[in-house]
C-alpha cells in the first residue's frame, strides 16, 4: 500500500515572470538581452534544471533549499498547478501532467502561504473541501469535526477565518489538506511562522499521519525540521540536486563532520598551509579573511590554530565551531549559509 | 466532469451569495431603481417626458441590471481569489479539470444574472405605476434573449475577472462599464442615434447593445428596435467568443 512520487529530468523554464508561489531570489537568470535583435524574449528564468527524484511509498522526504532554489516549482509541477517545460513528474501511477484529475485525487496540498477561503468560516471550508471530493455528508461531518479538534481550532470554528491569525491559518490549511486523507501530502514550508509550540503539534501530526501509510514531501529551509521529521533529504540549489541521502548520511558525508569558521586579520596562502597541516583537518577553503575549517574534531583544535594564525603573522578576530549538521552540509555544498 | 465537484462549487457559490444576500441586491436594484424612478416617473410625471418612455426605458434597465450584475458576480470574486492569496487554489485542486470550475463560475453568475433581471422587471413595474405597456405574448422567445444575455454577462465577467488585477478595478469600472452603459442603448432605442452615423456603428460593437434592444424587441416591440433575429445571432457570437476567450485567460490564470 502507499503511493510513491517520482521525477525524471524535470525543468520549468518560466518566460514571463514567474508567479509568487515560486519565490524570487535566486534564480539563475540567463539574460538573452545581449544576442540577435531578432530574438524576441527579452528573459527566461531556469527554475528546476533537470530535477530526477524518487520518493518511496509511505516515506516523509524533505526538499531542503534557499528561498528559490526550485523547492515550491517541483511541487508546484507534482500537484497540476506549474506545467513543466520538460522532464517527467508521476505520482503512483498516474503522469502528473496528463492525468491531472487522478493525481489530484491522491494528493493534499498545503501552500506556502495560507490560502484559505477567504468567504467561510473554518467549519464550511473543511466541509466544503470534503464536499468538492465527493465525500459523503455524515463522512464530513465527522471528520471535520475531528480535524478541528485536532488541530485546535474548535473554540473559533465558526468564525469566518480573515480574523485568524497567521498560524491558526497555518493549521487550518494543513487539516484542510487531509480532510479527503490524500495517500500524498505536500507541505510547502509547513511551520514557516508557527509558534515552537505549535511546530512541535504539527510535527507530531505528520508523524500520526505518516503512521498510516501516507507518503509526505515536505519542503523547508530549516535544517533542525528536516533533521526532526525526514526519513530522506535532498538538498537542492538553483534548480538541481546537489546532494541526496538520509540525514546521517548526508552529514556524514561532510569531510571531517566539523566546521570551524574562523576570521582572521589578514587572510594567506601561508595560513592555509599551516592550517591543512594541523592533525585531524580535512580540508580548508579560504576566501579573504574567511577561513572555513572540516575537521573531524572542534574544542581540541582550537589552541593549534591559536597558534598557527599567530606563526602567520595575523591575528585571530572570531571562532565559531558547528557540530555536524545539515547546515554545515548544505555550506559544503553550496558556498552559502541557507539563510543568506 | 465529476458531478459531484462541480455541484459542490456551485453550492459553496450559492451559500457565499446567500450570506451576502442583503449587499448582493442593494448592489444590483439600488442603481436600477433609482435611474427608473428619476426617469421613468419623476421626468414623465412632470411632463419633460412624453408618458410612453416608460416602456421603452424599462427593458433597457432590465438589461443593464442583467449585465451588470452577471459581470460583477463573476468578475469581483474572480479578482480578489486570484490576487496574491490565490483563494482559489482549493478549488483548482479539487478533482475536476479546472476548466470546468471557469464553468461552474459562469454558470453561477447566469442564475445571479436572471435573478437580477425578474427581480428588477418586478421593481421597476412598481415604481413606472400605471402605464408601462410591457407585454409578455411570446415567453419563449423573452426566455431565450434573457437567457442569452445572462451568459453573456456571465461568459464577459470571466473574461474581465482575469484580465484586470485587484489595483484596476476602478479603472474597469470606469474604462469598460460606464461606457458600455451609457452606449448601451438602455436609455434611448438604437434608432434614436440615427443622427449619429459613425457611433451608431460603432455602439455595435457594445454587446449591452444587443440586450437593451432585445428586450425592448420582446417585451415591448411597439418601440423602435433592432429585429430580435439579428439581435439573437449578435448574442449568440457573443457568447461564444467570451466563453471560449474567457475560459482560455482562465486556463492561463490557473496554471504557470
Amino acid at each position: 500500500m502507499g503511493v510513491g512520487i517520482s521525477t525524471r529530468h524535470l525543468r520549468k523554464v518560466y518566460t514571463s515572470p514567474p508567479p509568487m508561489a515560486a519565490g524570487s531570489a535566486g534564480f539563475s537568470m540567463m539574460g538573452m538581452r545581449g544576442s540577435a535583435p531578432k530574438t524576441k524574449k527579452t528573459f527566461e528564468i531556469v527554475a528546476l534544471d533537470g530535477i530526477s527524484l524518487t520518493i518511496r511509498p509511505g516515506e516523509i522526504f524533505g526538499l531542503l533549499g534557499p528561498n528559490g532554489a526550485g523547492k515550491s516549482t517541483t511541487i508546484g509541477i507534482l500537484t497540476t498547478r506549474v506545467r513543466p517545460t520538460s522532464g517527467e513528474a508521476r505520482i503512483g501511477d498516474f503522469d502528473v501532467w496528463r492525468q491531472q484529475v487522478e493525481t489530484k485525487r491522491l494528493i493534499g496540498v498545503v501552500q506556502q502561504r495560507p490560502n484559505l477561503d477567504f468567504s467561510l468560516t473554518a467549519r464550511e471550508i473543511l466541509l466544503f473541501h470534503g464536499a468538492y471530493y465527493g465525500i459523503a455528508s455524515a463522512e464530513r461531518t465527522r471528520r471535520t469535526q475531528a480535524l478541528l479538534e485536532r488541530f485546535q481550532l474548535k473554540a473559533r470554528a465558526d468564525e469566518m477565518v480573515r480574523g485568524y491569525s497567521g498560524g491558526m491559518m497555518q493549521r487550518l490549511s494543513i487539516a484542510r489538506a487531509m480532510v479527503h486523507e490524500p495517500e500524498v501530502l505536500f507541505l510547502d514550508e509547513p511551520s514557516t511562522g508557527l509558534d515552537p509550540q505549535t511546530k512541535l503539534l504539527l510535527w507530531e501530526i505528520i508523524r500520526e499521519y505518516n503512521a498510516r501509510g501516507k507518503t509526505i514531501l515536505l519542503t523547508t529551509h530549516n535544517m533542525d525540521e528536516a533533521d526532526a521529521l525526514c526519513e530522506r533529504i535532498a538538498i537542492v540549489d538553483h534548480g538541481r540536486v546537489i546532494a541526496e541521502g538520509t540525514p546521517a548520511e548526508l552529514k556524514a558525508s561532510i569531510p571531517g563532520g566539523y566546521l570551524v569558521r574562523l576570521h582572521v586579520g589578514q587572510g594567506s596562502p601561508e595560513l592555509v598551509e599551516r592550517l591543512q597541516r594541523l592533525p585531524g583537518v580535512t580540508e580548508v577553503r579560504a576566501e579573504g579573511n574567511a577561513v572555513d575549517l572540516y575537521a573531524d574534531r572542534g574544542g581540541p583544535l582550537i589552541g593549534a590554530i591559536v597558534n598557527a594564525v599567530g606563526e602567520s603573522g595575523t591575528e585571530l578576530c572570531d571562532v565559531h565551531i558547528s557540530e555536524p549538521s545539515l547546515e554545515n552540509l548544505f555550506l559544503h555544498h553550496t558556498g552559502r549559509s541557507l539563510r543568506q | 466532469m465529476n458531478a459531484k465537484t462541480f455541484f459542490a462549487m456551485l453550492a459553496r457559490d450559492a451559500h457565499v451569495a446567500r450570506r451576502n444576500i442583503w449587499a448582493l441586491l442593494t448592489q444590483t436594484m439600488l442603481q436600477p431603481l433609482l435611474f427608473t424612478f428619476v426617469f421613468g416617473r419623476v421626468m414623465t410625471g412632470s411632463g419633460m417626458m412624453p408618458a410612453s418612455y416608460k416602456g421603452m426605458l424599462a427593458p433597457g434597465i432590465m438589461g443593464m441590471s442583467m449585465v451588470m450584475t452577471g459581470i460583477q458576480a463573476v468578475s469581483m470574486p474572480l479578482i480578489a481569489e486570484f490576487q496574491f492569496t490565490r483563494e482559489i487554489e482549493d478549488r483548482l485542486l479539487a478533482p475536476m479539470r479546472i476548466e470546468w470550475l471557469a464553468v461552474e463560475k459562469i454558470l453561477a453568475g447566469v442564475v445571479q444574472a436572471l435573478i437580477a433581471g425578474g427581480v428588477v422587471m418586478g421593481a421597476a413595474w412598481l415604481v413606472l405605476g400605471a402605464g408601462v405597456g410591457l407585454n409578455f405574448d411570446r415567453p419563449l422567445l423573452f426566455g431565450a434573449v434573457m437567457l442569452l444575455v445572462a451568459l453573456f454577462s456571465a461568459a464577459g465577467g470571466l473574461m474581465l475577472g482575469c484580465s484586470v488585477g485587484q489595483t484596476q478595478i476602478g479603472l474597469m469600472f470606469s474604462l469598460v462599464l460606464a461606457p458600455m452603459i451609457f452606449f448601451g442603448c438602455v436609455y434611448y432605442p438604437w434608432s434614436a442615434l440615427n443622427n449619429f452615423p459613425i457611433l451608431q456603428k460603432m455602439v455595435l460593437l457594445n454587446p449591452l447593445v444587443y440586450a437593451s434592444e432585445g428586450l425592448r424587441g420582446t417585451l415591448a416591440p411597439q418601440y423602435p428596435h433592432i429585429s430580435t433575429a439579428a439581435v439573437a445571432g449578435a448574442l449568440v457570437g457573443f457568447d461564444a467568443l467570451l466563453i471560449v476567450g474567457g475560459l482560455k485567460k482562465f486556463y492561463g490564470k490557473a496554471v504557470s
